[in-house]
């Protein structure tokens, strides 16, 4: 799939926002006036900027509104819905810590569960896709919210939390890739049953239907990087996860400490992202000999 | 409303011949023709005069090569493709602003250009790649099975069939309606063992595809050595030939 840098950076940054709200809705750590002022600004600001940012790979970005409509049927719908009524439910939380020095205890926690469910939301949109059978597995939304709640940790401070999070997600991102390697690139579809000329027997693509291009190759039959693969597993795993968990155990906590781990783990998480996308394949990628 | 309906009166759709279809992209053309200039905004087309020309197409030809597995000669299997309006059509469901929608009344699955907001999650879901996102329009293109022909009475009656089937010179597809097991489409299933593509995807497709049928095996009467010994008039000749 084609991985490109508005989804990345929505997902990414997006699951990092609504962490760090989930955090601090759930009062860990209880902060009011102007700390709580500059954390509710970075949450809102990673979770409302990925979000802003996830409209810039929409074609036709006037009918953006309509989006909102289908949550009956669509993840995609009930994605931006969560994320609305999180933002909302946590509004009147943050104003009241920044401005009241009150903190509405059972307001927090439900904007600490709503944020929760606009992540699952957001992993349901790749993971309910059967034509990608690598983001097909209930893996796909249990990565997501380990990225959000460990990311969204180390934002919040909680970095002892954060890193047992950041190890269950480590073993959980090393078993995806697993599973997903172990799936094959296109699982159990092949180009005999996409034809169906595997009663006939064994088949492949003589000519393509045209010589250049087009938006299904461009799209979903892109193939980038796949032989730096392994090296940008091996970045993932170690800034993402490994670094930031040595760090927390051995290094005194402190403000100071926070930057580089922060910074390591975006790496780390652009890096697993990234890879979530290009790394992914589709199947009609058959029809075309892939 | 992108949930799908529970069942619908018709099922239109197409049956495509492999064994009768010769790969001419005629349909190809001819769908590029009628529906750049009718339903929803033109199929665009970039870099059309230059080197790497690509634009939006709602049908495409593939050409396979499939070795039977018992031996013998490959077939050559020439392989229209466009959308196969499934009756449980993923690209229907994803859809978040409620363009996508598959009619009540025929199985139609069809894009509303209006509500579209080009995110492409409809082309992901559909694992047929039937669904171009128009790169000038910024809106999801897919076939409409000609819903502006089919129903319209200002066509003369022949021309009310989509435009590929209007124009393939083989008779390699054929459109009716397949919830009716009296049509030509659903006999003609019937008759030839029609098949789903990637019916593990459990998209339920209304397109049936009629597969080849078993070509001969060759024949083992090959022309045997015996003329290598030539007789009478034959032998001389070859004599005198070889003396000179």
């Amino acid at each position: 799939m084609h991985p490109a840098p508005s989804v990345i950076f929505f997902t990414a940054f997006s699951g990092l926002g609504f962490g760090l709200l989930a955090w601090l809705g759930l009062g860990l750590p209880t902060v009011t006036g102007w700390t709580a002022f500059f954390m509710y600004l970075l949450g809102y600001g990673m979770a409302v900027g990925g979000l802003v940012s996830s409209v810039f790979h929409l074609g036709n970005k006037k009918n953006a509104v309509k989006a909102f409509s289908q949550w009956r049927s669509s993840w995609l719908s009930r994605e931006g819905i969560m994320a609305v009524i999180t933002l909302l439910t946590l509004a009147p939380y943050a104003f009241g810590q920044v401005f009241l020095d009150t903190t509405l205890r059972p307001l927090g926690l439900l904007g600490a569960l709503f944020a929760m469910v606009t992540v699952f939301t957001t992993s349901m949109i790749y993971t309910q896709l059967k034509t990608v059978p690598r983001w097909n597995t209930p893996l796909t939304p249990i990565l997501f919210l380990l990225f959000s709640i460990g990311g969204g940790g180390l934002f919040a401070g909680q970095v002892h939390a954060a890193a047992a999070f950041l190890v269950v997600l480590g073993v959980v991102q090393v078993l995806a890739w697993m599973q997903g390697d172990a799936k094959g690139a296109t699982g159990d579809s092949t180009l005999e049953t996409a034809t169906g000329l595997g009663r006939i027997g064994k088949t492949r693509l003589l000519e393509p239907p045209h010589s250049g291009q087009n938006y299904l190759l461009k799209e979903m039959a892109y193939t980038v990087g796949r032989k730096h693969a392994v090296k940008l597993r091996a970045v993932a795993l170690i800034c993402a996860v490994l670094l930031p968990v040595i760090m927390i155990l051995l290094l005194p906590n402190g403000h100071a400490l926070a930057v580089p781990l922060i910074a390591l783990h975006i790496l780390g998480l652009l890096a697993a992202r990234w890879l979530f996308f290009a790394e992914a394949a589709h199947v009609v990628r058959l029809y075309y000999g892939k | 409303m992108t949930t799908l309906p529970t069942s619908t009166e018709k099922k239109l759709g197409l049956a495509i011949d492999l064994d009768t279809c010769v790969g001419c992209h005629a349909c190809v053309v001819n769908c590029k023709e009628w529906n750049t200039s009718n339903y929803g905004v033109p199929l665009s087309d970039e870099d059309a005069y230059g080197a790497e020309p690509h634009g939006s197409f709602l049908n495409r030809v593939h050409t396979f090569e499939a070795q039977p597995s018992g031996g013998g000669c490959s077939q050559t299997i020439h392989f229209p493709k466009s959308c196969l309006h499934c009756d449980d059509a993923p690209c229907v469901t994803v859809c978040p602003t409620g363009a996508s929608y598959k009619r009540t009344e025929d199985g139609i699955v069809l894009v509303n250009e209006n509500d579209c907001m080009g995110c492409g999650l409809c082309a992901w879901a559909c694992p047929y790649g039937a669904r171009e996102l128009d790169a000038l329009a910024g809106v999801m293109k897919k076939c409409t099975l000609c819903v502006d022909r089919i129903y319209n009475e200002n066509l003369p009656e022949e021309d009310r069939v989509p435009a590929c089937v209007r124009t393939c010179p083989a008779g390699a597809r054929h459109f009716g309606d397949f919830a009716d097991p009296n049509s030509n489409v659903s006999k003609l299933v019937a008759e030839r063992g029609g098949i789903d593509l990637m019916p593990e995807m459990g998209t339920a497709p209304v397109n049936k595809y009629l597969p080849p049928r078993p070509k001969d095996v060759p024949s083992d009467a090959a022309l045997n050595g015996e003329n290598k010994e030539p007789k009478g008039f034959l032998a001389w000749l070859d004599k005198a030939l070889e003396a000179i």
